[in-house]
């Protein structure tokens, strides 16, 4: 039995719980803007840095400085990209999904989120996005999805990690759970996952801009779930380029008071 | 005569609120997972005895089950496509795998840097895995047993009261040998314990019950 002390301290913070929760569900998804249309940022050429087409089933690896973004355009409407990055000054801090969307109070991510690392900083902003669907919970494909799926072992997104990892000095130890872009999942009344393949349009692309200076690797593999696979290929185009720095008002940084304090975490690293 | 089902324990273990805890399961072995006062989560993180770098998938897990929450049932499946484990019994429904354990730096983020000085889930892994030769690195997806965080189709995600009653248990049969990593949980600032941090207790059997 809890003594009357600890049990005023557990109802104090179950009110602020119910707080966050209020703000975190009802107030911030209504302040997150509308996805951007599909002409709707265009990149000025003088702040292009680099231009990569990924073919299907391949991946590319990026050095991202803080306050470069890299803008990825799903060309055939066909592709989905699954993507992991580490820190590049210290590689044991990583993407974290579970602490994206934890934080977030959604599995949701669009326009205005953010994706956390592991020690609570934001190491990518989605500072555009036309899509809006993207995965978090399962992953990309692997050698036993793909022979599942197939009958064979095809070029898939967790060997192309492998291959990425070893090429920075990394392991199998060092890939973290996967966010896939471009892959509309959700789940139904009772968990079930379910692909949402009318949310895929040609062109749909997104815009990450780096919070730290990071490594990213980008896997253009068909997700487990596209029920269109193998047709599920086409090229993916990445743009490195310049973005506005994440100002006092950013959208990403005010979009919620997680937002505010993963940001002034992040800035710690570079004041 | 002693009672059948506690003649069969081959381990048992009381682990205080907050604690941490692990063992190798040999292949076949079954660890059954009690609350014994409700409403607890227990994180858990699962590797291969001979082989480390093979561990537990909570993407993997999904993929291949189809569907987003642990229950009676469910493969546990390692970042290698295989089985790892599998749910045999479980009282109390559902159980999470994609919020991940508590961490100080989280904590500050969700709740306010005065939470950041609050034991967590991850101090309690980083602290066992050293015994074992590994480190935060070795962290990734975790189970959080007696943990309710239904996901909605619009993608809300929120961690809510357990719905484990006092005793409530769950058996995980182990189809490989694993070193099965526990933090019990101290998180104080969200439903998943009641807001009031207790004790479990675990024991490993040699045959799994039926």
């Amino acid at each position: 039995m809890m003594n009357r002390t600890k049990v005023e301290a557990a109802e104090a913070n179950r009110r602020r719980y119910e707080e966050l929760r209020a703000t975190g569900q009802q107030l911030t998804p209504k302040g997150l803007p509308e996805p951007t249309a599909l002409d709707g940022a265009p990149i000025s050429p003088d702040d292009i840095i680099s231009h990569e087409l990924v073919p299907a089933g391949w991946y590319a690896t990026l050095r991202l400085r803080r306050g470069e973004a890299l803008r990825i355009v799903d060309d055939s409407g066909r592709s989905s990209v699954s993507l992991i990055a580490w820190r590049e000054e210290d590689c044991s801090e990583r993407i974290n999904c579970a602490d994206t969307v934890k934080v977030q109070w959604s599995a949701a991510i669009s326009k205005g989120r953010v994706i956390l690392s592991d020690m609570g900083r934001v190491m990518l902003s989605l500072i555009e996005d036309s899509s809006g669907a993207h995965d978090l919970l399962v992953g990309g494909s692997t050698p036993a999805s793909t022979l599942a799926t197939f009958g064979s072992v095809t070029r898939n997104t967790q060997q192309n990690f492998l291959a990425a990892a070893a090429k920075v000095g990394l392991d199998i130890r060092d890939i973290p759970p996967c966010v896939t872009l471009f892959a509309p999942v959700s789940t139904d009344e009772v968990g079930r996952l379910v692909w949402n393949g009318s949310r895929k349009r040609p062109g749909d692309f997104v815009d990450l801009r780096a919070e730290m200076n990071l490594i990213a690797v980008a896997s253009n593999c068909a997700h487990p779930l596209d029920p269109a696979r193998p047709a599920a290929s086409g090229s993916v185009t990445l743009i490195k380029h310049r973005a506005r720095p994440a100002a006092a008002d950013d959208l990403c940084r005010t979009a919620s008071p997680e937002a505010v304090r993963a940001f002034a975490f992040t800035d710690r690293l570079y004041a | 005569m002693a009672d059948p089902e506690i003649s069969e324990t081959a381990y048992a273990c009381d682990i205080p609120a907050g604690r941490p805890w692990s063992r190798v399961l040999k292949k076949g072995q079954t660890l059954r997972i009690i609350d014994c006062e409700g409403q607890q989560a227990v994180d858990a993180l699962l590797y291969s005895a001979d082989d480390p770098a093979e561990r537990y998938s909570a993407q993997d897990t999904l993929r291949v089950q189809g569907s987003a929450y642990v229950e009676l049932g469910t493969q546990l499946i390692s970042n290698k496509g295989r089985v790892m484990a599998r749910i045999t019994a479980d009282t109390s429904g559902s159980h999470d795998t994609s919020a991940g354990c508590c961490s100080c730096e989280s904590n500050a983020v969700r709740f306010g840097e005065a939470t950041k000085y609050q034991h967590a889930c991850r101090e309690n892994f980083i602290l066992e895995l050293s015994n074992h030769g590994l480190t935060k690195r070795d962290i990734v997806s975790n189970l959080n047993f007696f943990m309710s965080v239904p996901i909605e189709p619009s993608g809300n995600f929120t961690v809510v009261d357990g719905i484990s009653a006092p005793g409530s248990y769950i058996d995980i049969a182990a189809e490989m040998d694993v070193l099965f990593v526990i933090s019990n949980c101290p998180q104080v600032n969200n439903p998943c314990n009641g807001f009031n941090p207790t004790p479990i207790r675990v024991e490993i059997r040699d045959a799994p019950l039926f």
